[in-house]
């Protein structure tokens, strides 16, 4: 038998690493610094949240949703929000659309402010992580002032939205909005044409487009690749067809294109707040059935049937027809989806989470190979990882 | 799109509900199913975004195997679902959508079902060495072990679930609604007497 020799050397990256993003355990095969392979080991933030919502009634199933990606809670309870509503066979009230849109793009540029500084802090920059946190800080001031939480929302509810903003929300959202445009251009004076970025993203992990279509990658992966696929544009829910923006796209695939498309969705975004602003008007802001949304706590008060009705609501839960869906949202990192199957009970009996996460890590073997090792920090950061949403 | 949709071999029923389509298949044919959505023109469905399984232990067929698929260009998502008996295996997917990967594995972590030809088997969600699987509804939500830090032996270690309460699982249906609401003597009442 003929002997073959290896030079390779395999190293142990993570659980417990700055870089990792998480707890992703890497193990890594290097050829002097060169990637051979590079295999994830996902897992160690198991939560088991798809069993724990077998046994809770829908609307608690609702705060799950948050502490999955927990950089961009709200879209994610979007989409349960979506397939409940699908198999109840209901349609939220414009005002709520509007409201849902609004912080769903807020949830988008938070999280993007948390992804880009980080990328850039992998890379070797560690100012723009100081500016994004504050400015992370102000958004979050909006999520507190309608649901009571900075990022445990649980405010898109089945039927709705918990509450209503607060009086003047409007035009405070308007006025910030004025200002967080010229953030982004200081932003972009730090990254963009910064030498040290560019030397350590461009042309690294490229991604093509069939290739980016073959690994179930979407969002701004899938984007960065050239594929123009935005679900908000091509299979649009709540108020994203009464809205116009357009959607950007990158050229090779790369780690920087991915920072750029990155940069554009967030100035999209925010002309997709200001123009839910203009079209928002006064209305309910959840569905006025009391077998699926609780009665108010003054009329709960008074009348003995809203107070049966509260009670059965927060002990039984409302009952969802036997079904299945599968409901998507285009959440800040691509497609998040619920594929939900109810037996007739007021419990879930089965609700699968597509985490874009998961299907974008399972390429970084793939995307590393023949790279140095610290690209892989580079290509981590560029992808979008988090491990809430990827070990569920 | 039904129409070609149902004239391929293996794929028994079509439905249509809200802009998805509900496709059940045959096992046996799964990869030749797989390759002609993926290779029509007409059809194109190039991205699989999902696999799991849902259990329902009562059933001989026990797992609904379900695959999400999605066609980029025709803007249109299936659902295909196929039945899987326990201890039964399924041939894998992998060498036609490579996402099947790791989704595959996921499955045969939480439900147990194995896939043929999958190019590396192995759990991936739970702990190393687990036992069981954890999304049947037979497992308990608790689990069977766990874990703490032992000072003596300076080690993590694992024991079996100790619960200082009992797990409570209230049945808050309501007895009026669930009852079939048939009373000792009523069938006097509908006869022809």
């Amino acid at each position: 038998m003929k002997e073959v020799e290896l030079n390779t050397t395999t190293i142990n990256f993570g659980p417990q690493h700055p870089a990792a993003h998480g707890v992703l355990r890497l193990v890594v095969e290097l050829e002097g610094e060169v990637v051979q392979r590079a295999e994830p080991h996902i897992g160690l933030l198991h939560r088991g949240t798809e069993k724990l919502i077998e046994y809770k009634t829908y609307l608690q199933a609702v705060p799950y949703f948050d502490r999955l990606d927990y950089v961009s809670p709200m879209c994610q309870e979007h989409a349960f929000a979506l397939a409940t509503e699908n198999l109840l066979g209901i349609n939220v009230p414009e005002r709520a659309k509007y409201i849902r849109v609004i912080f769903a793009e807020i949830t988008r540029i938070l999280n993007h402010l948390l992804n880009i500084p980080a990328y850039a802090a992998d890379i070797g920059a560690v100012t723009p992580f100081l500016w994004c946190f504050e400015e992370r800080e102000k958004l979050l001031e909006f999520h507190e002032a309608v649901s009571g939480a900075r990022f445990h929302a649980a405010y898109f509810r089945p039927g709705g939205v918990h509450q209503d903003m607060p009086e003047g929300m409007e035009e405070k959202l308007f006025e910030h909005f004025k200002t967080l445009p010229k953030f982004i251009d200081d932003l972009e004076s730090l990254l963009t044409n910064n030498r040290i970025l560019r030397q350590r993203s461009v042309d690294i992990g490229i991604i093509s487009k069939s290739e980016a279509i073959e690994w179930g990658c979407s969002g701004p992966v899938l984007r960065s690749a050239g594929v123009a696929w935005d679900l908000r544009r091509s299979q649009p829910y709540d108020a994203y067809d009464q809205v116009d923006f357009e959607v950007p796209v990158g050229k090779k695939g790369d780690c920087f294109d991915r920072y750029l498309v990155r940069i554009e969705e967030m100035r999209q975004s925010i002309s997709i707040i200001n123009q839910c602003l203009n079209k928002i008007k006064p209305g309910p802001i959840s569905i006025e059935d009391n077998k699926i949304t609780p009665p108010k706590r003054n009329q709960m008060k008074k009348s003995m049937e809203a107070l049966i009705h509260h009670f059965k609501l927060f002990t039984e839960g409302y009952r969802v027809p036997a079904g299945q869906v599968y409901s998507a949202v285009e959440a800040p990192k691509g497609e998040f989806g619920v594929y939900l199957v109810s037996d007739g009970s007021s419990k879930p009996y089965r609700c699968k989470i597509r985490a874009p996460g998961f299907a974008h890590l399972q390429t970084l073997d793939h995307l590393s190979k023949g790279h140095l090792m610290a690209d892989i920090a580079a290509i981590l950061g560029s992808l979008d990882i988090v491990f809430g949403e990827i070990d569920r | 799109m039904i129409k070609i949709l149902t004239k391929i071999d293996g794929i028994n029923n079509v439905l249509e509900n809200n802009n998805l389509l509900e496709i059940e298949f045959e096992k046996k044919n799964i990869i030749k199913i797989f390759n002609k959505l993926k290779d029509k023109t007409e059809l194109n469905f190039n991205q699989l975004l999902d696999i799991t399984a849902v259990d329902y232990p009562s059933r001989e067929f026990r797992f609904d195997l379900i695959y999400i698929l999605q066609s980029l260009t025709k803007n249109k998502k299936i659902i295909l679902k196929t039945f899987v008996k326990e201890n039964e295996n399924i041939e894998s997917i992998t060498n036609i959508h490579k996402s099947a990967d790791w989704y595959e594995r996921e499955c045969y972590d939480l439900f147990g079902i194995e896939f043929i030809n999958h190019p590396d088997l192995r759990r991936i969600m739970t702990d190393y060495n687990f036992e069981g699987y954890p999304l049947r509804k037979d497992f308990p939500l608790t689990g069977h072990t766990e874990v703490r830090y032992d000072d003596l032996e300076k080690k993590v270690i694992y024991e079996p679930v100790k619960l200082t309460q009992e797990f409570r699982n209230f049945d808050s249906e309501s007895p009026w609604e669930g009852m079939e609401n048939k009373l000792f003597g009523d069938e006097k009442s509908t006869g022809e007497n």
